[in-house]
């Protein structure tokens, strides 16, 4: 499957994640984190990637930047960016990859800063590490990214440290931050998810006009949808460590191919139509030491035959997009299932 | 309040207020000279609630509505101003037979699923302990068979009630948190971000079970949330909270359908846009100023592109409109014209 | 309900605990633990297995005076293996017994110095206000003494009050409760802490909600969640007070010369160190020396292993 998941234009891919596993290995057995995740992020590209949490779209994200938390692993597959490959590079050269050609940014910026150092001297120094200035040079170019985000008096806040800055206000300056070397693709983990409402607007507004004015690729890690609907071009809907769903954003939240993304969509309560129940899907997803047989999402699914029981469905074309769903297989579902047969 | 003479309110908040000191200790605040620092993180708010209904709670962090969830059900007591329930003050209680009778019937429902449970308890003991605190069981057969209902009533089993929290997922705890907030039989429950800590597919199913549970118990629900778009399917009415303060409060659909204050309006903006109607979210400027320093008069007028001389100067009072109350000095004025929402796909 | 297979399902738990599983997979820890075993079951099993009864004056004879150990001289005895003192001790069997004297102070003082402290804690941490202020006072003023020296002064002030021959009858006693009353800040401390953590989670306001008195939910849901770091705490200052104890016998102000401690018998040895009679003090010094080790190697064990950042 590895031709599967191209994105839409026909540009030559800026990342390529080809068949990625990510294990943890645990005393009662290795768990396998991220199964078999393949997909294309092309120049300027936005890709949601969507799931609930412990569905392995953070994994997804940290192996990207080589940021995987230890005893976490990559288990196989390859990570290209720009057609070389990222994902075996030793510790140093990655981190030099990281921060001048992907940017990161996480959930919660204080993490992000050093407390210790004002925000003006962190951005210095990541610039001057990735790009050959002059400390006089390095410094406007601070002042500027810092207007560029958004920060009003940015020749006189520059020098103030994180704790003096409000939560928005710092999610600009680590956005600044993950700018500094003009990378090609920034990989955002739940960029928002931190932040007040009004708050989040301003942020998906900013990385938006970043994205258009740069020609920056993002790969937005998020498990609300609504900013996904916003801000990305395509989406990918993660669960239980696989890829269910990948296509333009627009066709999977209004005509999703897969039963569990359907049943996501459903549940977002919006302010569209008001009844009497939201849609569930019932039970929650597996854990990773529990994932049953056949398809991960088959004990959830309304529309499970035989066939799912048994047999993992890879991505199949369906729509304008993929699904991980034998109802888009031309020999379908099977049988259906009874309630019976599933626990059996 | 418009509705108070043809509702009979079931909950009445009056006039509450609650300041938090937040000042160094009194060493360090003689030795340099500091003085006492106050946040005012409920500043007078007038809420009632019928038998039977929702009342819903927005606003973004910080502005007190939460404070009000846990001054109603008593773990704070106010700074000034009444809370009362079913017609008794909930504050004038000293006997402790009568403040344990009331506070049978009203329960709360936290935001954390992770934190509510005992770690080190069983879930029957967790679920069994307001049914033991009230002395609500003849025997243990009967403690048994109560805890096992509850547990059916929130679609877990009773074989449950072996485990502890650590085995649950977050969706499964929640039940269990809303089981033991159920176990006293009570009429009022106070929830406190009930779904925002779960993902959306399990939101859908606590939000189903809770107005499930609603219909069959005729429960009476102070909902407390920063989301709009579950408050918009849960609640019957809704009040906004900006900085400690109401800024409106009116009937679910005229709130969404014609929201009067800037804020509200505001706030409205902001929800993402699932439909794919086109609209933008429209960024606003400006954060939520810190509650220790609040804006004089109007909070809001810092953020408010209607604001004007007054706003600055002279807090705005709420004055009763279309089945709500708004305070906002432009309304008032006939400065900001009322307009209707529409949220439906365009067809 | 669930009494069924409540011990059962523990020991399933426990077999299956990721504690059972970072101890096994620490050799030190493992070896740690059979020595702190071997030397508690050597020390309480002392009137059983031990050769002889030292400290009974008719058992004793002047003329196994100053014996040395076998393994050191052809001069030893084999029925006094580790050799004898200058009243013909067998220096093995003051070990067993002091050890336990050692074992019972330091498990003692360890009880009360936890009694007092998680209860100032408790009391502290969840009230709060001036109750908070005036205990954590005392603490800070308290920590500003060594240990030794408060148990020193504790000593010291009993000495004063009491005669010399009431006081050996109530040595234990005394040393006891000077040890915990110098060792309770600890416990305060932490207890505070996690108080003032817990008091805040969503379970403690559910259990106020309902209206459960202070004293119960300290009892019920506060204290089941902070007896994690006390008993960290518990273990290496087990070591501490064993080591205190020694001290104080050694200054020769903690147990008489009639019921030995491991200190009290290094301090008598140690008066005939000079004379080349090494093995009266040395035994006795290094037995101290590896209980404690066992013992603090344990409690950095569970430290580590009830520390969920570390594992």
């Amino acid at each position: 499957m590895t031709t599967v998941a191209r994105s839409l234009s026909n540009k030559e891919p800026l990342l390529e994640v080809k068949n990625l596993r990510v294990e943890f290995p645990t005393r009662r057995g290795t768990l396998l984190a991220v199964d078999d995740v393949s997909f294309d992020i092309a120049p300027g590209e936005v890709l949601g990637v969507v799931g609930e949490s412990g569905a392995g779209k953070s994994l997804t994200g940290n192996a990207i930047i080589g940021l995987l938390e230890p005893p976490g692993r990559i288990a196989g597959g390859e990570i290209r960016l720009e057609g070389r490959r990222i994902d075996n590079l030793p510790y140093e050269q990655m981190r030099k990859i990281r921060g001048a050609r992907i940017g990161a940014i996480f959930q919660d910026p204080l993490t992000s800063l050093n407390p210790l150092y004002s925000v003006g001297r962190q951005l210095v120094e990541t610039i001057q590490t990735h790009l050959p200035m002059s400390a006089a040079d390095a410094r406007k170019r601070a002042i500027d990214l810092l207007k560029e985000v958004g920060i009003p008096g940015a020749e006189h806040r520059i020098d103030h440290y994180p704790h003096q800055f409000s939560g928005g206000m710092r999610q600009r300056v680590v956005i600044a931050l993950a700018l500094c070397a003009g990378p090609r693709l920034i990989v955002a983990d739940e960029p928002t998810t931190a932040l007040d409402v009004s708050i989040q607007a301003q942020i998906i507004a900013l990385l938006k006009r970043l994205c258009r004015d740069h020609g920056t690729a993002v790969m937005l890690v998020t498990h609300d949808m609504g900013v996904i609907a916003e801000t990305a071009d395509r989406v990918a809907v993660m669960y239980a460590g696989r890829i269910v769903e990948i296509g333009p954003v627009h066709n999977v939240i209004k005509h999703a191919n897969h039963p569990y993304t359907r049943g996501l969509m459903g549940s977002i309560p919006s302010l569209g139509h008001r009844s009497e129940r939201l849609i569930q899907i019932d039970g929650s997803m597996p854990r990773l030491t529990e994932i049953p047989r056949g398809c991960a999402f088959n004990p959830r699914c309304s529309e499970r035959g035989r066939r799912c029981l048994v047999e993992r469905p890879d991505l199949i074309p369906a729509g304008l997009g993929w699904a991980a769903c034998w109802l888009h297989d031309v020999a379908g579902v099977g049988p259906a299932a009874t309630k019976e047969l599933a626990d059996a | 309040m418009p509705d108070g003479s043809t509702l009979r309110s079931f909950v009445r908040i009056e006039g509450l207020k609650r300041h938090f000191d937040v000042s160094a200790p009194w060493l360090v605040r003689k030795l340099e000279g500091r003085s006492r620092q106050l946040v005012q993180a409920v500043d007078g708010i007038d809420i009632d609630i019928a038998k039977g209904e929702t009342f819903s709670l927005v606003g973004e962090s910080g502005c007190g509505k939460s404070t009000v969830a846990r001054l109603v059900v008593g773990l704070y007591p106010p700074t000034a101003g009444r809370i009362e329930f079913d017609g008794q003050d909930m504050a004038g209680r000293r006997v402790r037979s009568e403040s344990a009778a009331l506070r049978r019937r009203l329960q709360m429902i936290f935001q954390d699923p992770y934190a509510s449970l005992n770690p080190r308890w069983r879930v029957f003991d967790i679920i069994a302990e307001p049914i033991r605190a009230f002395g609500l069981a003849t025997s243990k057969a009967d403690l048994e068979k109560q805890v096992g209902d509850l547990l059916r009533q929130v679609r877990l089993t009773p074989a449950d009630g072996r485990k502890f929290p650590h085995e649950f997922s977050g969706g499964q705890r929640q039940r269990i948190s809303i089981a033991r907030a159920l176990a006293s039989r009570p009429e009022f429950l106070v929830c406190d971000e009930p779904t925002s800590a779960l993902d959306v597919s399990v939101q859908a199913q606590i939000l189903n079970l809770m107005m499930d549970l609603q219909r069959r118990f005729g429960l009476t629900y102070l909902f407390i949330s920063h989301n709009l778009a579950v408050v918009y399917h849960i609640s019957t009415r809704v009040g906004v909270m900006y900085l400690g303060r109401l800024v409106e409060q009116a009937p679910t659909d005229t709130l969404f359908r014609r929201p009067k204050h800037p804020y509200t309006r505001m706030l409205l903006d902001t929800i993402p846009d699932l439909e794919m109607t086109g609209r933008q979210r429209t960024p606003v400027a400006g954060e939520v100023p810190s509650p220790l320093d609040p804006p004089s008069g109007c909070s809001f007028h810092p953020r408010c592109p209607f604001a004007n001389d007054r706003c600055k100067a002279e807090r705005p009072r709420s004055l009763p409109i279309e089945g709500g109350a708004v305070a906002c000095h432009a309304i008032e004025e006939g400065r900001l014209a009322i307009e209707d929402r529409d949220y439906r796909p365009a067809p | 309900m669930a009494e069924r297979s409540a011990f059962g399902q523990w020991l399933h738990y426990a077999a299956d605990s990721d504690i059972w599983w970072s101890f096994k997979s620490s050799a030190t820890t493992v070896i740690a633990a059979a020595v702190t075993v071997l030397i508690v079951a050597m020390a309480f099993l002392a009137p059983v297995i031990a050769p002889h009864t030292p400290f009974d004056p008719s058992t004793l004879s002047l003329s196994d005076g100053l014996k040395p150990p076998v393994l050191f001289s052809p001069d030893g005895d084999w029925s006094f293996p580790l050799g004898t003192d200058d009243q013909g001790r067998d220096v093995l069997s003051s070990i067993m017994y002091g050890t336990r004297l050692s074992l019972i102070v330091g498990f003692a003082s360890v009880v009360v110095a936890m009694v007092i402290g998680i209860g100032l804690g408790l009391v502290s941490g969840y009230f709060g206000g001036a109750v908070d202020a005036l205990i954590m006072r005392i603490a800070d003023v308290q920590l500003t003494f060594p240990a030794i020296l408060v148990a020193l002064l504790i000593d010291g002030v009993v000495r004063g009050l009491i005669s010399v021959e009431r006081h050996d009858e109530i040595a234990t006693f005394v040393i006891i409760g000077a040890i915990g009353l110098s060792f309770w800040v600890q416990y305060a401390r932490t207890v505070r802490g996690s108080v003032l953590v817990e008091k805040n989670k969503e379970y403690v306001q559910a259990a106020r909600v309902i209206g459960l008195s202070p004293v119960l939910i300290m009892v019920r849901h506060v204290l089941p969640n902070v007896t994690g770091p006390v008993l960290v705490i518990a273990t290496i200052n087990l070591g501490l007070a064993i080591i205190t104890e020694a001290t104080l016998s050694f200054l020769g102000v903690g147990l008489p010369s009639t019921q030995p401690s491991l200190g009290t018998l290094i301090r008598l040895g140690n008066e005939l160190l000079q004379s080349g009679e090494w093995w009266i003090t040395v035994f006795p010094g290094a037995t101290l020396a590896l209980l404690v080790l066992a013992v603090n190697l344990l409690g950095d064990w569970l430290r580590d292993a009830l520390n969920p950042k570390l594992r």
